[in-house]
């Protein structure tokens, strides 16, 4: 298969780097080669962040160019428009319907932005959005939204749902598995156009 | 047959040193290169491992176990070696009896880091053995290989990761027999011509020392970790470490000289692949150290006006590079739609007690010299409260110098616990010898925080979650001789405000400890939640300038110009500060 490139943007503390590291384990259950790069450190609380994966037969770098991520999944919506440039011409979007407002507008230092619905529109008129916070509250634990969009994410992928569960077996603490598991499968047929 | 998993470089080190029968490792967390005492400590039946107080002394802990004949590993970021160069510049004339293995993460791009230092220079300055991995699985292999080359030529062996490779996880088969080694242990044999270089001894060791980089040069030549990727022979590429992979997917076609084994270097390989090819291009990360040796043989390499040799490598630069040399390709397309966007810079969490004192350094119209940890995010507005960061420790002696500069006014300088332990206790203890007035205040939240809470003399635990003894840093600072220690709960605004003014303004050294655990580590984000009641408010800003989170813009005043505020109740610890900075009673904790 020719090299699949996924990037995952968001806030830190979203859970991203957890996601990202189920699906570069669920391509390397496939048998694929895979790599799964991401930038934290003083990005821990609050900071936008990305975390990006490949795989395929052979793959060489661990960063993803500019303009040529197949999929951009972003865990927040004013996010989805700062990594427009990771996207590959015809590549599919996933956006969290969720907004998370930067410190610097909610103390007043920079302007909110007031059209984000019309620029994304603008942006992605065929993004799939999902409420993965309502989601994961109807699951019972908001904590697992990312989860949701894990679910949410697979099936735009070529692994089946058995091998993403295998993944998050290894991955995830026993004890919290099933309700994980609850999640992932809510997400899976949540995602819609608009 | 084979075991793969799926490892960032970080941890194939800790798989690697478990593999090799590393019998101790120490090591400061530093960003990058933190997770891998992290994993180390996964295997801590076999190998005996901490975290040092600082780089220096965690190079000397395994310095020690070395010289006893054991494996031992040390890991730090690229800054973190300049503090641990000087115990490693002697054991390079020494030589290591058992494995001596120094892992260094590099941080092009500054992610996570105050400078960019490409610490090649460093191990040739040092005279100690390279290597460049370009993935985890080569991470693996050569961390192994390390403890062998330490071995075989009596020398301290680098592994070179940068950010890049640190948290990049990628599959490695670490075989199906993975398990403890158990490499025969050095004999140690007090041997004081070789373990005390008074400069009779040393003299002969600076020798040896000499004819150890010859023998490692002719090692370079022989190791598969350098080797050519035949190819298109019109253009012929150098390249080292995880530049190789951009290598590969821009210029697959073309020939590659892979090294990873690059101190020193393989002189008669590189000659050998240079006389093989028309061009020869050298691409690495950060500054041109192959590449000024190959010119130093007499090669002419390829000059190109695309800028390589600062800021992180990757694939898009490379591409422009080819696009300059071979005119053949075009970057991709690309739509940015950031334009007008807030940033999202990282802030202190909602409840975080650094914020407190910032907002009472701020308010006290204090010069403020800071340093290294969450709370350099003090500098940032609204709290704008600091005025310096160096290097770790370095705001003690740098509010001393102002001082002794003429510098009036307020003045203090700004710690962490962990930061303090590190290299701040000598800084106070020259403050106190040498008659400053300054004031030194240790944010002590009781971990090590930016770096993810790692334990630390303070916090009462080890590494590996042992019960530690606690030191005290108030009854520290009294055992130096200092006369004005004050404690303050940080939490408690009004009592943080007298303590900071008078301590500041008291014409003798005094030392504050500004205490209040990271909610984090603590485990107290979710402690409580504070409200607003929009009826009291009267939009007046104070608890603005406290810049939390959890704080946000409400309601417009009539006129438009000012904002009453509005609590989010998810990010919203219930530390009550904003309560105590609301002069007309709004803010109430509802739970």
């Amino acid at each position: 298969m020719k090299t699949m490139n996924v990037s995952l943007v968001g806030v830190g503390g979203q859970g991203i780097l957890l996601t990202s590291d189920i699906l570069a384990k669920t391509a390397a259950l496939a048998g694929l080669d895979v790599k799964k790069s991401e930038i934290h450190g003083m990005a821990q609380r609050g900071g936008s962040v990305i975390s990006q994966v490949r795989f395929g037969e052979k793959v060489y770098s661990p960063i993803i160019p500019d303009g040529t991520s197949d999929l951009l999944v972003s865990f927040e919506r004013l996010e989805a428009l700062r990594w427009r440039h990771l996207l590959a011409p015809g590549g599919k979007v996933l956006i969290n319907d969720m907004n998370m407002t930067p410190v610097t507008v909610s103390s007043g230092q920079q302007a909110e932005v007031t059209d984000l619905d019309e620029r994304l529109r603008a942006e992605y008129p065929s993004a799939l959005y999902v409420d993965a916070l309502a989601v994961a509250k109807e699951v019972g634990n908001t904590r697992t939204m990312n989860m949701v969009l894990a679910g949410a994410l697979s099936v735009l992928t070529p692994f089946s749902a058995e091998l993403w569960h295998q993944a998050m077996q290894e991955r995830i603490p026993a004890k919290l598995v099933d309700m994980n598991l609850k999640a992932f499968e809510a997400g899976r047929a949540r995602a819609v156009t608009r | 047959m084979s075991r793969k998993v799926l490892l960032s470089a970080n941890e194939a080190v800790a798989w690697a040193a478990c593999k090799a029968g590393c019998a101790v490792a120490s090591a400061y967390p530093g960003t990058p290169s933190t997770e891998i005492l992290e994993n180390v400590a996964k295997f801590k039946d076999s190998i005996s491992c901490e975290w040092g107080v600082n780089e220096k002394v965690s190079m000397e802990v395994a310095i020690g176990a070395s010289i006893a004949g054991a494996r031992a590993l040390t890991a730090m970021k690229h800054v973190g070696l300049n503090v641990a160069m000087d115990p490693l510049m002697t054991y390079t004339y020494v030589g290591a009896n058992g494995g001596l293995v120094v892992i260094v993460a590099d941080d092009p791009g500054m992610h996570s880091s105050q400078n960019e230092q490409d610490s090649r220079n460093l191990v040739k300055f040092a005279r100690a053995a390279l290597f460049e991995p370009a993935d985890s699985q080569e991470t693996f292999d050569m961390v192994q290989a390390a403890f062998e080359v330490s071995e075989q030529f009596q020398v301290p062996a680098f592994v070179r990761l940068s950010t890049r490779t640190s948290h990049s996880s990628t599959v490695v088969d670490v075989g199906d027999d993975f398990g403890a080694g158990r490499p025969e242990r050095k004999a140690y044999v007090k041997d004081i011509r070789r373990y005390i270089p008074v400069p009779m001894f040393a003299r002969p060791q600076r020798l040896k020392a000499q004819e150890r980089t010859a023998a490692m040069r002719a090692f370079a030549c022989e190791t598969p970790f350098n080797r050519v990727e035949r190819g298109d022979n019109r253009l012929g590429i150098i390249t080292s470490g995880v530049t190789y992979q951009y290598v590969k997917e821009v210029f697959p076609e073309f020939s590659v000289l892979k090294l990873g084994f690059t101190n020193p270097l393989p002189v008669e390989q590189v000659k050998a692949f240079a006389a093989s090819v028309e061009r020869v291009l050298v691409i690495e990360e950060l500054d041109p150290f192959v590449e000024e040796q190959v010119r130093a043989l007499g090669i002419k390499v390829v000059e190109h006006a695309t800028e390589l040799n600062m800021l992180e490598m990757n694939p898009m630069r490379l591409t422009a590079l080819r696009k300059e040399l071979l005119g053949d390709v075009e970057l991709p397309a690309v739509t940015r739609a950031d334009a007008g966007l807030p940033t999202r810079p990282p802030v202190l969490c909602s409840g975080c007690s650094h914020r407190a004192v910032f907002y009472t350094l701020a308010k006290l119209g204090a010069t403020v010299t800071g340093d290294i940890g969450c709370y350099t995010l003090g500098a940032f507005p609204p709290l704008s409260a600091m005025d310096t960061t160096i290097c770790m420790g370095a705001c003690i002696g740098n509010a001393f110098g102002m001082e002794k500069a003429g510098k009036t006014g307020r003045l203090c300088a700004v710690i962490g616990d962990s930061t303090f332990f590190h290299s701040g206790m000598t800084g106070i203890l020259n403050v106190l010898y040498n008659g400053g007035t300054i004031t030194t205040i240790v944010l002590d939240n009781r971990i090590t925080g930016m770096t993810g809470h790692q334990e630390n003399p303070g916090s009462g635990r080890t590494l590996c979650g042992d019960v530690a003894p606690v030191t005290d840093i108030a009854e520290l600072a009294k055992a130096m001789g200092f006369k004005r220690v004050a404690r303050v709960d940080a939490y408690d605004l009004a009592a943080l405000e007298r303590v900071l003014k008078e301590e500041l303004d008291a014409p003798e050294p005094s030392v504050v400890i500004a205490g209040g655990p990271c909610r984090i580590a603590a485990k107290l984000m979710n402690a409580g939640t504070c409200e607003v009641d929009p009826v009291t408010c009267k939009a007046c800003g104070a608890c603005f300038k406290l810049g939390c989170p959890a704080i946000e813009r409400g309601e417009p005043t009539p006129d438009g110009k000012r904002f009453k505020s509005r609590i989010d109740p998810v990010q919203c610890s219930g530390c009550t500060m904003c309560r105590q900075t609301c002069k007309f009673g709004a803010i109430t904790k509802i739970r």
